[in-house]
């Protein structure tokens, strides 16, 4: 047990190295996530009546579009390079790589989200209430790089991985969409939402990709 | 060598399964009285309900596919994944179709956010995701194992999907339609029964012959690899 997380903290730091030397993929997910705000803004016209009720699909499309995007990268990159294949050959459990994918995929999106959660409230001029968004968040983002994580190993030996990624991403992840959505309207303190025990769907959701990724990621990098 | 093309149950299945539907449609067509309130288009109901029954068992066969490959590596397991993966997705496109089709008169439109319709659509994505990662994925163990991890990842998303648009949609106009029916004449329990059975048969024969299909498909693969490549054409 012991052996397991110092695999699992030592692939993590290498991971948050690599990010903090080159800093590609947060600067590529954060002005991304930006520039879908932004697109939205044209798109549906949002006006300051209407931004409490679609303000939350926005950030949240925002947020979801970058795990295939960005997150969903880190692993073509590391087949490319053959890290991939090193590390499969070293002797290190295979769960344990894939949850320091996943701490470290989580690890980006939340420092994306310092500025992107801020912006959100700027543009749109919506109240949110730090104390009730950040668990939302948090819930949102484990799950998010949880089934990202798993897919995108598939993906990075695929044809037409860029498309096959969120192809397969969007489908599983639609119920821990409707719960963050849901979540953040209700923060948002809208009426439209319905309340019900949303974040008790995402710990759910979480637990179960979490769970189910440490039991087959196994089966997907086995070379 | 003996040539045989088609799966060896094959014929007398599809001859059941055959007659089954000719019965089947003709109990929907003439033996079952139209809705009182509904009418005609009501006999929807007799394809749709056994299509959707299909599709559910369909991607359940697939887990169990999924399951068996990852257990003992034995291609014939993914055979059966794949093939009930794409008989699945056809399933699926037909309870869509058909519901469409029903939703119209009924409903007056031809889709509603409604909490089944919508489950049901997020499940054809998902299998239809399946069947392009196994086609995006070019070798054959990795393919079967891919997919493999995929039916029992997206298996496990039916029951969350399923409450989490329950949750989202707590209107259920279909409820209405599904609530009528605890008390169905017999005559269409009976037509409903005969018409699940048949389309069950029909599934069946499908599997059959699409997973014999897979056979040799892979024994053609191995002859192939096993045979002397041609000889080089001299240079000229």
């Amino acid at each position: 047990m012991r052996t397991y997380l110092v695999q699992v903290c030592a692939l993590l730091a290498k991971d948050l190295q690599i990010e903090f030397r080159t800093r590609d993929t947060l600067t590529a997910i954060l002005i991304f996530a930006l520039l879908v705000l932004v697109t939205f803004n044209f798109a549906l016209d949002i006006r300051p009546e209407i931004a409490d009720a679609v303000g939350p699909g926005i950030l949240w499309i925002a947020v979801v579009f970058t795990g295939p995007v960005g997150i969903g990268r880190t692993f073509s990159e590391e087949r490319d390079r053959g890290t991939l294949e090193l590390l499969v050959s070293s002797p290190v459990d295979r769960s344990a790589i894939f949850l320091s994918k996943v701490a470290s995929s989580m690890a980006i999106m939340v420092a994306a989200q310092g500025l992107l959660v801020p912006a959100f409230v700027g543009l749109f001029n919506v109240q949110l209430e730090p104390g009730a968004i950040v668990p939302v968040l948090l819930l949102g983002d484990l799950g998010l790089a949880a089934v990202t994580t798993l897919l995108s190993a598939m993906a990075a030996h695929t044809r037409a991985r860029e498309v096959l990624l969120p192809v397969l991403i969007f489908p599983i992840i639609v119920p821990l969409l409707i719960a963050v959505v849901q979540a953040t309207s209700l923060v948002l303190g809208s009426e439209l939402a319905r309340d019900r025990p949303w974040l008790g769907l995402l710990v759910a959701f979480d637990a179960i990709y979490l769970s189910l990724g440490v039991a087959v990621f196994e089966y997907v990098v086995e070379e | 060598m003996t040539f045989q093309t088609g799966p060896r149950w094959g014929m007398p299945l599809a001859s059941i399964a055959g007659t089954a539907s000719v019965l089947a449609l003709a109990m929907i067509f003439f033996y079952v009285p139209p809705d009182r309130l509904q009418g005609i288009v009501q006999k929807i109901f007799y394809l749709h309900v056994p299509a959707a029954w299909i599709a559910y068992l369909a991607f359940f066969v697939v887990l169990v596919g999924s399951i068996g490959y990852l257990w003992q590596r034995n291609l014939a397991w993914d055979r059966v994944a794949r093939a009930s993966a794409e008989i699945g997705v056809l399933f699926t496109t037909l309870v869509l179709v058909l519901g469409s089709l029903w939703a119209k008169p009924i409903w007056n439109t031809w889709w509603t956010w409604d909490a089944r319709l919508t489950s049901t659509l997020v499940l054809w994505f998902i299998y239809v995701g399946y069947l392009m990662l196994r086609a995006y994925t070019p070798d054959q163990e990795r393919s079967a194992r891919f997919g493999a991890v995929l039916g029992i990842v997206g298996f496990a998303d039916v029951p969350i999907i399923h409450y989490s648009v329950e949750w989202w949609r707590t209107l259920h106009p279909e409820a209405v339609v599904v609530r009528a029916q605890p008390q169905l004449p017999a005559e269409m329990g009976i037509t409903l029964a005969v018409a699940t059975l048949t389309v069950t048969l029909v599934y069946a024969t499908f599997m059959l012959y699409r997973v014999h299909l897979e056979h040799l498909e892979d024994e053609n693969r191995d002859l192939e690899a096993s045979a002397e490549p041609p000889p080089a054409p001299a240079h000229a």
